[in-house]
């Protein structure tokens, strides 16, 4: 029944173009770009992991160049490019935090019921967030990462050492400090659509990243040295590195690619309950 | 059209839903009736997709809501009036809408005109009343100009004046062929709104039936008298067998007897009658009567459970001038 143009109560309005088919993922990816980029918190969990990771990058690296009694033969020894961006470590937790609420704010407004209401077909939904999650979260990560490193990297130049994006696995370290960040909101994402919770999603992100870590320092010896290398902080930790304690570590990628088990783990569980759950 | 068949809802125990069978036709205002804690939400949320049903189905224009190819374009819907996300402008709420849809961004823009939110277009919707949440709802039900319209509870929070505008909305929509379910736990605005009442009570069907028919089998017949010599006519009433209950501003609720005999009455007396008008007034208290059952939260016997659900006393002459105020059609009147 085509009602558009000859209404009286909606004939105010200019008449809808024919309707193009089936609603599907182009829609839903240009909507969510439109949920991400109309709200406050996006530009402050994002400005706040720019300012925070490359803060403590910068600081950090000024100060040990500067003031600290660490000789240039012993400092040759240390992974530099890692230090560069060791604001990560915090950064992380606020890519936990602005992957987390990306999906845990529908629920928490209750506009989740407005969303699939236009929407029905979740499927899309779903993967059309997570895309425009990750693709946000991977360009901010890669500028703090980069950034991160090109200030940093200066001081140890000011002071005689060689340190650029040519130095051996530096821009491998240096990508995948993004990667891991970009890792981080994903898997808080996953997360966040398991417990359709904010204050949930992001203690649970927070401590598989960080509490887990420390609380692996009080295993036995000879059981850290088994687990370690397979929690998402030391395995993801990897590829922001260039060094690698072969058997204690894993090697960038091998890393990276445990650490992405972690995020594709919650985002599939995140995606079966986001389909399947009541909404 | 919506089809419910059969529709069961159980949330653990709970059963929200209960072998729920009706049918929504278009060009008409359905309204969907029930004290709260009925089960109303939860049937629209399962006619939407948004709940899956624990068995039976809901199909609109045959279909299950999720295998229609644009929802958006065919169904216009008003869920609670929060299901916004408060730091969005009212305008980016309507736009990632109609993106879902290539919706084009100028019918944001109308449809905000339309229920009168451009001036606060701009604004984050944390800010709006309750009334400006249900006209931005309702701009987003009207965003793909929808063939079928589901609105829960549309009149909640709206002033008097939006009252009458929203009425009046639906109205003109259904005259177009378009198919309105309404909700509400509010008998009168149904009684000047729908014409076609699904009454539930604990998620089962009460009633599915016209609402003149509605009105005419279950609404007492009462008869606002007013007379300079109301003793007399009180007892002249009595002894003719009708219930007589004095109001407090002097007038009289007469039930069991039409205008038209209190009238002849009168004139075989000679009491001077100033008006005399048969009012709609006590449809709640015989909705009352027959969803008290269906309550779900019994109270103590002397104070009927349903009685807080109801906005209004039943008959009380305050709200048929209220109802009279608003346009309502007395007893007998085309709604």
């Amino acid at each position: 029944m085509t009602t558009a143009t000859t209404s009286s109560a909606l004939g105010g309005l200019t008449a809808l173009p024919p309707a193009s088919g089936r609603a599907g993922f182009g829609g839903a990816l240009r909507s969510e770009w439109t949920k991400i980029r109309s709200v406050r918190s996006t530009m402050w969990t994002l400005g706040s992991a720019v300012v925070v990771t490359i803060g403590i990058s910068v600081l950090g690296n000024w100060g040990r160049a500067n003031h600290s009694g660490a000789n240039a033969a012993r400092l040759a020894q240390e992974d530099l490019t890692q230090r560069t961006l060791f604001g990560i470590i915090l950064g992380q937790l606020i890519m936990v935090v602005f992957g987390a609420m990306a999906i845990t704010s529908e629920y928490s407004t209750g506009m989740v019921r407005t969303s699939l209401t236009a929407q029905p077909r979740r499927a899309p939904v779903f993967a059309a967030k997570l895309l425009v999650v990750s693709f946000v979260a991977f360009v901010i990560g890669e500028v703090i990462s980069f950034v991160s490193f090109l200030i940093s990297s200066s001081f140890w130049r000011s002071k005689g050492i060689s340190l650029s994006l040519s130095s051996p696995h530096a821009m491998q370290a240096v990508i995948g400090g993004g990667l891991y960040l970009a890792g981080s909101a994903i898997l808080a994402f996953g997360l966040g659509a398991i417990l359709r919770h904010t204050a949930g999603a992001i203690t649970s992100g927070v401590g598989l990243l960080f509490v887990v870590t420390i609380l692996a320092n009080f295993l036995p010896d000879n059981w850290q040295q088994h687990l370690d290398k397979w929690l998402p902080f030391n395995s993801g930790g990897q590829v922001w590195a260039t060094q690698h304690v072969p058997g204690n570590d894993l090697s960038a990628w091998t890393g990276f690619g445990v650490f992405m088990i972690y995020g594709a783990v919650a985002v599939l569980l995140g995606a079966y309950v986001f389909r399947n759950r009541d909404a | 059209m919506i089809e419910v068949k059969d529709l069961v809802k159980r949330y653990g125990e709970t059963t929200a839903v209960d072998h729920l069978s009706f049918t929504v036709e278009p060009g008409r205002i359905t309204g969907f009736l029930g004290p709260n804690g009925a089960g109303k939400s939860t049937t629209m949320r399962l006619i939407l997709g948004l709940d899956r049903p624990t068995s039976g189905r809901a199909l609109i224009d045959g279909k299950p809501y999720r295998e229609l190819p644009d929802p958006l374009r065919n169904v216009g819907a008003l869920l609670e009036a929060r299901a916004v996300h408060p730091g969005r402008t009212a305008f980016n709420h309507l736009l990632y809408l109609a993106q879902t849809q290539g919706v084009p961004k100028s019918r944001v823009s109308e449809v905000l005109d339309l229920v009168g939110l451009s001036a606060v277009a701009k604004k984050r919707t944390k800010g709006f009343s309750l009334g400006m949440g249900q006209r931005l709802g309702i701009a987003a039900a009207l965003l793909g100009d929808p063939r079928l319209l589901i609105l829960d509870e549309p009149v909640n929070g709206l002033d008097p004046e939006g009252i009458v505008w929203i009425r009046t909305l639906l109205k003109q929509l259904a005259s177009e062929g378009r198919t309105i379910f309404v909700s509400s736990h509010l008998m009168n605005e149904m009684a000047v709104t729908a014409d076609h009442v699904v009454v539930i009570g604990r998620g089962r069907l009460i009633a599915d039936t016209p609402m003149e028919e509605f009105i005419a089998r279950h609404a007492e017949q009462v008869v606002l008298v007013r007379s300079p010599q109301a003793e007399v006519l009180t007892e002249a009433l009595r002894a003719s067998g009708a219930q007589v209950r004095a109001q407090p501003d002097g007038a009289l609720l007469v039930n069991k007897v039409e205008a038209a005999t209190i009238g002849e009455l009168a004139a075989s007396k000679g009491i001077v009658l100033h008006e005399l008008s048969p009012q709609r007034g006590s449809l709640e208290e015989a909705f009352m009567e027959m969803t008290r059952a269906d309550v779900e939260f019994h109270g103590p016997a002397e104070h009927p459970p349903a009685m807080a659900t109801w906005d209004a006393v039943p008959g009380s002459a305050a709200q048929s001038q209220a109802a009279a105020a608003q346009g309502a059609p007395q007893s007998g009147g085309a709604s």
